[in-house]
């Protein structure tokens, strides 16, 4: 059975579909990829499966509970976390309560506060980040800030863990590092869904990709598939 | 002589009217710059006083007093939008914090305009008489008064439509309404048609407190109901949408038309229990995105 | 001194303090004039009002204008039950009635976006005074009721306990996870609901427990204006003044309240005297310069202030 999958989603804004009938599913313990050009409705899916919005069609089912229209919080304490394409730091807080924040409620076990800070100082230096460090977040890098969200949504100890862009405006330096942190993740047990534009990392580390065009899934496979296709193709360099 | 309901359907217009035009005043300041300017009242309250206070002082027809208080207080609302809540835009780091910054600033600006007030003409009740003769209407009686308000209020609704779907400023304040960062890129003057917007509110206030006052008492603590009438009707016309303030002061008149007919007391908790069913079940109004 | 003797050191020396200064107040009636006793009940008050519409409102950036219809609330239960209950019991009744008003104003607010909350907080000032009016016209026969007489002593005594209490909570609320999950709330709200946080259960919660503490100062307070009606029970002023004092004083340290609420008592103390209607002139101003030029409040300047003098001390080393 797979760990998340969908059946019939839609979503309409307004009268625009942005998501129409879009299956899925991911298995345990891979990384699948999403891709397709701007507007594609990736983000929205992920606002589908995370709870932040509801479908007007469809059902998302998570280890096999019926999930749809359940709220954010309650999907998380369930094991479901995910990043934001604009990052979404608390800004005016230190890192470490970032995370901290994550740990206390993103579990349904209550956590002592010396547990979350342990947890929250290990997990800032699982994603690289200096621990214990006081600076407000907003006053972080770019890069430094989307590790901070990675690792305050690995606080809440998922299974699944939703990556919305997070490499984009980094340096290939940085790619690199963001691919191994991907890695490591994985590794750790956490199947992993993600978003990305930057095609190297997507055909280097997913074993699956769906592709999405205008709300529609017009493609699945691996990344070796996806490559070939040329539906694919045609609408990446077509339009 | 028989109430109809007809009678009440008419009496519920005219108060509708009033309605249209302040909430149609909130409007343009929620709506457009983004202010929720709670001392909106407080503008109801000055046209009211004023007029009162050149009516009986000099005895200024009060539809005279309309052609010269409603520019001032144009002049008032747009003065205090380019030197205050310019200001709280460059400040605020974020369009919420700006809501709220400006919400408190106005909520100073209550406190200031009202006492004001106080100062000038202490907190009794005050009236005048004006145009108070009957109009025989289909078998009831309605003063001219309030028919003149209607009229006005009617007026002052077509003539602000034509404005912003036929001239270049209208049509600037639609833009700025829907998106103000692209009208800025498309040419329009943002920061002025902000002004302007909070000026037009301030003057629809005035206004409406000038056709209040024709045939109602007046005093300086009049505005907070107003200001709390205003806000219901722009909910439940939808917040952002200036026509569905208009039709919402319609309905939202004839509603307490009806309900003051069985008890008078009852007209705002009728009012806010509107407000109550709209935030459970359509907090988007009528018409609102 | 290593750190953690540094630590604990400081933490003594302020609870020393704060102990030494609550004995103080708490002895107060005995040795000073009834003036005095009756000048710190105020402040007290206003402490309590000033701090309770900032636990809520303060992380959340959620704005409440309630505060004068829960005092009011509270003035009410006062004024109905003071006769017949003994004194705490109603002023326990009248905390309890405020917090039921919150949550119900809150469930049905909060869970919508930020503006319904402010704009249903500011009219329900008016509807609570337009309900009682038609309810005791329709009803009792009556406008406006006789308070129980309370002697001021003990009006002191009760007050000096709301604004501990009040202090306490405020305290442990700001240190505790839901403090900070407050904080996040307000800061990114969306991701705050996405680790986990129950933002509307939170938001009802904190907001009906911080009405507690106004309300029970109404029910205490009530007992100084021997006759009151719905016009004097719910006053804007009420509103409007703690939400001054917090803006003035400042949000970001637990302070900032207290001293908003100290230093403004004392102005309408020596003003309203002399100028009745200038004083609250003036403080709608001090208002609007306040969110103008001050945006954290007199306590975020001395922490600048403050920062800044540690920095110089510390350019030479």
């Amino acid at each position: 059975m797979p760990i998340l999958e969908g059946q019939g989603v839609t979503k309409y804004f307004g009268g625009l579909a942005a998501v129409l009938n879009v299956d899925f599913r991911v298995e345990q313990g891979e990384i699948l990829g999403l891709i397709g050009p701007n507007g594609a409705g990736k983000t929205t899916l992920f606002g589908l499966i995370s709870g932040a919005h509801t479908p007007n069609h469809g059902v998302i089912r998570f280890k096999g509970e019926n999930i749809t229209g359940l709220k954010p919080y309650q999907i998380c304490r369930r094991g479901l976390a995910r990043t934001f394409q604009s990052v979404k730091i608390f800004p005016n807080m230190p890192l470490i309560s970032n995370v901290v924040l994550g740990a206390h409620f993103g579990t349904p076990v209550r956590v002592k506060p010396a547990q979350a800070d342990e947890q929250a100082a290990r997990l800032l230096e699982f994603v690289g980040l200096p621990e214990m460090v006081s600076k407000p977040a907003k006053d972080l890098t770019l890069v430094d800030q989307k590790l901070l969200e990675v690792a305050r949504a690995l606080a809440t100890k998922p299974d699944v863990l939703l990556l919305d862009e997070i490499m984009a405006g980094l340096n290939p330096t940085e790619i690199a590092q963001a691919m191994q942190l991907v890695s490591k993740i994985r590794a750790r047990g956490i199947t992993i869904l993600m978003v990305e534009h930057v095609m190297k990392a997507i055909m280097n580390i997913c074993d699956r990709i769906i592709v999405l065009h205008h709300g529609e899934k017009i493609a699945e496979g691996t990344p070796q598939e996806i490559a070939s296709s040329e539906t694919v193709i045609k609408v990446y360099l077509g339009e | 002589m028989i109430v109809t309901f007809l009678d009440i359907v008419i009496a519920g217009l005219l108060l509708g009217g009033l309605y249209a035009i302040i909430a149609m005043g909130l409007s343009l300041q929620y709506g457009v710059a983004r202010v929720l300017n709670i001392s909106h009242g407080e503008f109801i309250m000055l046209g009211a006083i004023t007029t009162w206070a050149l009516r009986t002082a000099f005895g200024i027809n009060p539809l005279l007093s309309l052609v010269l208080c409603g520019p001032a207080a144009f002049i008032l609302g747009f003065f205090l939008h380019r030197t205050l809540f310019k200001r709280l835009m460059a400040t605020s780091a974020s369009p919420g914090i700006f809501e709220g910054n400006s919400m408190l600033a106005s909520f100073g600006l209550l406190f200031v305009i009202q006492n004001l007030a106080l100062i000038a003409w202490k907190s009794d009740i005050k009236g005048y008489s004006y145009l108070a003769i009957p109009v025989n209407l289909g078998g009831a009686l309605f003063g001219a008064n309030r028919l003149v308000t209607l009229g006005f209020a009617l007026l002052i609704g077509v003539a602000f439509y034509i404005f912003l779907t036929r001239t270049r400023m209208g049509k600037g304040i639609r833009a700025a309404a829907q998106d103000p960062s692209t009208a800025g890129l498309v040419g329009v003057n943002i920061n002025r048609v902000l002004a302007i917007c909070f000026g037009l509110g301030a003057a629809m206030a005035a206004s409406a407190g000038m056709l209040i006052s024709m045939s109602y008492p007046v005093n300086t603590a009049m505005g907070m109901e107003y200001t709390i009438i205003a806000i219901i009707v722009v909910v439940l016309g939808g917040l952002g949408s200036i026509p569905g303030s208009f039709i919402g002061g319609f309905i939202l008149g004839v509603i307490g038309s009806i309900v003051t007919y069985f008890d008078p007391g009852l007209a705002l908790v009728a009012y806010y229990l509107i407000f109550i069913l709209l935030l459970l079940l359509k907090p988007t109004g009528l018409m609102g995105k | 001194m290593n750190n953690l003797a540094l630590i604990s050191k400081n933490f003594l020396v302020r609870g020393a303090i704060l102990l030494v200064g609550l004995v103080v107040l708490a002895t107060l009636p005995f040795y000073s004039s009834i003036f005095a006793t009756i000048f710190l009940s105020t402040v007290f008050m206003y402490i309590v009002l000033t701090l309770s519409w900032a636990i809520f409102s303060g992380p959340t950036g959620q704005i409440s204008l309630a505060t004068a219809a829960f005092f009011g609330i509270g003035i009410y239960i006062s004024a109905t039950l003071g006769n017949h209950l003994p004194l705490l019991l109603v002023v326990l009744i009248g905390g309890l009635a405020s917090t039921g008003m919150a949550w119900l104003v809150g469930s049905l607010t909060l869970r919508l976006k930020g503006v319904y909350f402010t704009i249903f907080t500011f009219g329900l000032l008016e509807l609570m005074k337009y309900l009682l009016l038609w309810f005791e016209v329709s009803f009792t026969g009556t406008r406006g009721r006789f308070v129980v007489v309370v002697d001021y002593n003990t009006v002191y005594f009760i007050m000096l306990a709301i604004m501990v209490l009040t202090l306490l909570t405020a305290y442990w609320i700001r240190r505790s996870k839901f403090g900070m999950a407050l904080q996040a709330i307000g800061q990114q709200e969306e991701a705050a609901e996405h680790i986990g946080i129950n933002i509307t259960l939170l938001k009802v919660s904190t907001f009906a427990i911080s009405a507690f503490f106004i309300g029970a100062a109404g029910a205490i307070m009530a007992t100084r204006w021997t006759y009151v009606d719905p016009y004097i029970a719910f006053n804007m002023n009420y509103s409007f003044t703690p939400v001054l004092m917090a803006i003035f004083g400042g949000l970001g340290q637990l302070g900032g309240p207290v001293l908003g609420a100290i230093i403004f008592t004392y102005l309408e103390q020596i003003l309203i005297t002399k100028f009745s209607y200038y004083y609250m002139l003036i403080f709608g101003i001090v208002m609007i310069i306040s969110v103008l030029y001050l945006p954290n409040g007199l306590a975020g300047l001395t922490l600048q202030w403050r920062s800044r003098v540690m920095r110089g001390k510390y350019a030479h080393s």
